[in-house]
């Protein structure tokens, strides 16, 4: 690993209060410092207040709306998980601009992505390109979904052929209609709660028998 | 069986996974690096200003001369450059390594003062006031370093101050089979 | 002096809980009840000690002690006190200090509330707890100690990240571990019941409470940690999809899954062995967010110092953990059988799955976190994977899900018809497609999707609201009755109502903020003004302004509507003199259905960038939260789990 951090002057260039210059006096003069500074990026990178500023706009409002829409998909490389619309880090201002002169250009979304991953590889898109090596990630969880949906399902159905579960007959509807009828007032709070809503749920008309019992509640 | 099976999975899931750390912390991989798509590829266009009066332009013919050629980006304002700073003159001095320096967001006085404060090792040096070169070779920051071989194309590139290892295992080497 | 006492009550914690989770294991083995009774002497006692040891820190940092390494670290006399005490916990050490307090206090909570508990399970309950907590006083004694001393000792400290000093931050991490840490109860209950070889519906009983409990303190936590940044970041965004918040959101996923896959033990006795996995991944998954903040083996904007040998000891201790709970479930669980049948129409089919889909999420979610990390590995390729990534894989699993959410509740236990559920619920079906159909057209016609999300949670809302309705028989039933009706109802289920129709709020909240907000970037001198929908907006001046410990440029922003003055705006850029930092202070003026919100930028001769948002419905997003945790406090109010008192039933035998 790499001893000393490449330093970017994003903090200290926009984040001093004396206008003076790109680097405040605190850095210049004390050498000490920049190791501070350079584990401070993190930090000056999270100061979005600063991101995005007026002069930088294009003066179309729609290819300026497209200018941050593309920003916000397009990561700050020196920050963490911030987009470049997002960032107030100097290459970030550099990225967005170089967008928007795409953009005045007359480039496509397509070829604005591709300018940049070209200068900075896939890793510069906060959306991964769909491609062999990020298959899983695209599909992982998807199909994780699906497996497990379909073993359930099959389980069921199979439990289903084993042991059929016999449908509700004249008579038990019959009996459960009255049940239904009366619940009103003669079910207690936790029984009126099993019993709304759909027809065959209450514990005392299961055709299930015993093995299905539920617990009580009272 | 195969109900077993399916209770071990999620151990097997996790033995990946903890896996893929301890390879991860053992290995230092640095979670911040990016990378760079450069290194296998003909170098970006070059195009600058030149830094000291009376230069003339840089341009990409210098870094297709058949001479393995050193790109530096540097700033007054960056204290790591500090730290690489004497490696390159020994570069240039003992090695007479070919060395490009280009002044990233740093205004051209503040520069040349700095260059002449500390010694100049650049055969060429140019300005990128506004970080427009520094977007086109990939930059996130200064120092970075590329090494161009004498057909053009990027060999190595290094994100930070280089290091006496650095010189000595791959800058040494790469200046002499470049040559 | 105090700094030594405090180390030397986490030393003596450090045995006790040694003790708590050896001994009551070999007497709960044995049957041995006075081995099985220390476990909760021990359980208080390390509680005790923690609490002594929390203490001594916190005094330390409250009189600004500098000759303890920690508190130079991270404090400065001249921070105010509220932040000398969020300090404590701002830090690597301090907030393992804290994960070891609330680990050993819920471990002391399961010893004084669970009293019904039979004598083995709480026995096995508090070893495991113990040993958990071994584990992490180890790792504070040997890696993080948090007592040591400087010498000399410096005359001030370096002071807390300025980011840290802000009320939302200070009291976001307490609320996380509580969720995080009581989630250590539900593993351990699991482990126990593994170990007894036995999951019932009475079980299942005992768990849910602290699984609810941890559930809201998460919920809560999550909640104020968005928050936070949606106030200190200045753009208005309230959810980045960083791995520090991944790594929060995974276990709530996990949690919320095993609330109701809890339930379907509880009621019907099936689905053990899942809910006893997804008690022990809650657990794990959190252990994971602590490995990824702390390690460095991710980068994230709030982790904290990060170092390789602590990244190892705390992957060690999530292996053993986890591993060791996984292994246990791989040995144990097959045994496990379930007698509730159902059909795939019933409401256990629903509660499976809404397990299904949240877990789905959680997969989503954990995928998408490590893998840059698996490719780089593997291949050496970098991507990135960000906002855009996750709105297109986690949004889409969300819609069956809410879909699915407001029909469960119509479904009865064992089978049911999909249909009488659905007839009951075309009111609130109308209303969600007339809400889309209105949003789509009258609010935006660009974003179609946004429209059928905000449908969403309308549907989300009324859909419960009616199953509410329903039960009490509003409307169709005297007023008396519908009163007693509700007298009657379960504060479970009237927390169900209230959480579920609060995910709506949340999901209105997110999407109206997300897709419709407004947005003025502009430069303004003193003197100028802006508009941003009905309301004018003009800089008055930008002042300097001195604060305990930073000092501040002030913008005052008079907001007038319709020329008739409504309110100022106060936004501020700090700089924190001690660490050179800048923090910016949003100003933002809600009414409960809008935030009117205002950043300041940078400044010069040319004039001040002003950044400012109207953001409709933001505050629903906290609003909902809040509400939803309230709901699980409710449900955690209910008579049957705080005194239930759920003797078990010697016919269900879970094992064989």
């Amino acid at each position: 690993m790499r001893l000393l951090a490449p330093c970017h002057p994003e903090g200290e260039a926009r984040g001093t209060f004396e206008a003076t210059g790109k680097v405040p006096r605190w850095a210049r003069d004390d050498s000490k410092w920049w190791r501070t500074l350079c584990v401070m990026i993190v930090m000056l990178c999270s100061l979005p207040a600063l991101a995005v500023d007026p002069s930088e706009m294009l003066k179309d409002p729609a290819l300026e709306a497209r200018a941050r829409e593309l920003g916000q998909t397009l990561r700050c490389v020196v920050c963490q998980n911030q987009s470049i619309d997002d960032s107030a880090a100097e290459v970030a201002r550099d990225m967005r601009r170089a967008v928007r002169e795409r953009l005045s250009a007359g480039d496509s979304d397509a070829q604005v992505y591709d300018f940049m991953v070209a200068r900075y590889g896939d890793y510069v898109l906060l959306k991964p390109p769909f491609k062999l090596g990020t298959l899983v990630l695209w599909l992982g969880a998807p199909l994780l979904l699906l497996i497990a949906a379909s073993a359930i399902l099959l389980t069921a159905l199979r439990r289903r052929v084993m042991a059929p579960l016999p449908p509700l007959s004249d008579e038990e509807r019959e009996r459960l209609r009255s049940l239904l009828g009366r619940d009103g007032d003669a079910v207690a709070p936790s029984e009126a709660q099993r019993s709304r809503g759909g027809l065959p749920g209450s514990n005392k008309v299961s055709p299930l028998g015993p093995s299905a019992r539920g617990r009580d509640d009272a | 069986m195969s109900r077993r099976l399916l209770f071990l999975l999620p151990l097997a899931t996790l033995a990946l996974m903890a896996g893929f750390f301890a390879w991860s912390l053992m290995a230092g991989r640095d979670p911040a690096s990016i990378g760079s798509v450069m290194v296998g590829r003909p170098a970006p266009r070059l195009d600058v200003r030149a830094l000291r009066d009376g230069d003339k332009p840089l341009t990409d013919a210098l870094l297709r001369t058949g001479k393995p050629t050193i790109v530096n980006f540097f700033a007054s304002w960056c204290t790591p450059c500090l730290a690489e700073h004497p490696l390159f003159t020994r570069l240039a001095r003992r090695d007479g390594a070919v060395i490009v320096g280009i002044a990233w967001k740093n205004k051209p006085e503040e520069a040349r003062a700095w260059l002449a404060k500390l010694g100049d090792p650049f055969l060429y040096a140019g300005q990128d006031f506004d970080g427009r070169t520094g977007i086109d070779w990939g930059l996130s920051g200064v120092p970075e370093t590329y090494l161009v071989d004498g057909n053009g194309i990027v060999r190595f590139h290094f994100r930070g101050p280089i290091t006496e290892k650095d010189v000595r295992d791959t800058i040494l080497p790469f200046l002499k089979s470049g040559a | 002096m105090i700094p030594e006492l405090g180390h030397f009550a986490l030393i003596l914690a450090l045995a006790v809980a040694l003790v708590q989770g050896t001994l009551p294991l070999v007497g709960a083995a044995r049957g041995d009840g006075r081995l099985m009774a220390l476990g909760s002497t021990a359980a208080l006692t390390q509680a005790l000690l923690v609490v002594v040891a929390f203490a001594a820190l916190t005094q330390a940092y409250v009189t600004s002690d500098f000759s303890v390494a920690n508190v130079v670290a991270n404090s400065h006399s001249a921070k105010p006190l509220v932040y000398k005490i969020s300090g404590v916990w701002g830090n690597h050490e301090g907030s393992m200090l804290l994960w070891a307090l609330i680990l050993a206090v819920f471990g002391a909570a399961v010893a004084v509330f669970g009293a019904n508990l039979p004598d083995t399970l709480r026995a096995r309950v508090l070893a495991i707890q113990a040993l958990i907590g071994v584990g992490f006083l180890a790792f504070l004694l040997f890696t993080s100690n948090p007592f040591e001393r400087l010498s000399p000792a410096p005359a001030d400290g370096n002071g807390l990240n300025p980011l840290l000093q802000d009320p939302g931050l200070a009291f976001h991490p307490p609320l996380l571990y509580l969720g995080y840490v009581g989630f250590s109860v539900t593993y351990a209950f699991a482990i126990a019941a593994l170990l007894e070889g036995r999951v019932d519906p009475a079980w299942a009983r005992w768990v849910r409470p602290w699984t609810l409990a941890a559930w809201c303190f998460l919920t809560l936590g999550i909640a104020l940690g968005s928050w936070w940044a949606y106030y200190i970041l200045g753009w208005g965004g309230f959810w980045f999809w960083d791995p520090v918040e991944n790594a929060s959101l995974m276990p709530w996923l996990a949690g919320t899954a095993l609330l109701h896959s809890a339930i379907v033990v509880e009621k019907r006795d099936a689905l053990k062995s899942w809910t006893v996995l997804l008690a022990i991944l809650a657990f794990s998954l959190s252990l994971l967010g602590t490995f990824l903040v702390r390690s460095g083996v991710l980068t994230s904007v709030h982790a904290f110092a990060q170092d390789p040998a602590r990244g190892l000891y705390i992957l060690a201790f999530l292996l053993t953990v986890t591993g060791g709970g996984l292994a246990l479930y791989a040995w144990r669980a097959p045994k496990l059988t379930s007698s509730g049948l159902f059909q795939p129409v019933s409401r256990e089919g629903a509660l499976i799955l809404n397990n299904l889909l949240l877990c789905t999420l959680a997969a989503t979610v954990l995928l998408g976190t490590l893998y840059p990390l698996f490719l780089d590995l593997l291949t050496g390729n970098k991507v990135s994977v960000g906002p855009p990534f996750f709105n297109a894989t986690f949004v889409p699993i969300c819609a069956p899900l809410f879909a699915a959410l407001c029909v469960g509740p119509f479904l009865g236990w064992k089978r049911a018809e999909l249909w009488p559920a659905l007839q009951q619920l075309r009111v609130a079906f109308l209303v969600a497609v007339v809400a889309a159909i209105v949003a789509a057209v009258a609010i935006d016609s660009r974003s179609t999707l946004a429209a059928v999300a905000f449908g969403f949670g309308v549907w989300l809302i009324v859909g419960s609201l009616v199953e509410f309705v329903g039960r009490l028989r509003l409307g169709r039933a005297p007023w008396a009755e519908s009163l007693r009706r509700l007298r009657a109802t379960p504060r479970a289920s009237l927390g169900m109502t209230i959480s579920h129709a609060a995910l709506g709020v949340v999901v209105l909240g997110a999407v109206a903020t997300g897709a419709w907000h407004l947005e003025v970037i502009q430069t303004l001198k003193p003197g100028e003004k802006t508009r941003i929908a009905s309301y004018d907006i003009t800089l008055v001046r930008v002042d300097n302004v001195q604060g305990p410990n930073y000092v501040a440029e002030r913008a005052t922003l008079a907001v007038t509507v319709g020329g008739r003055p409504f309110t100022v705006l106060e936004p501020e850029r700090r700089l924190f003199t001690v660490q050179r930092r800048q923090v910016a202070e949003t100003a933002i003026h809600s009414n409960g259905f809008r935030d009117l919100y205002a950043a300041l930028g940078e400044g010069d001769r040319n004039g001040w960038v002003v950044r400012l948002y109207l953001n409709p419905l933001a505050p629903w997003i906290w609003l909902g939260a809040a509400l939803c945790a309230f709901g699980g406090f409710v449900s955690l109010s209910d008579r049957r789990l705080r005194i239930g008192a759920p003797s078990r039933r010697p016919a269900v035998q879970a094992a064989e």
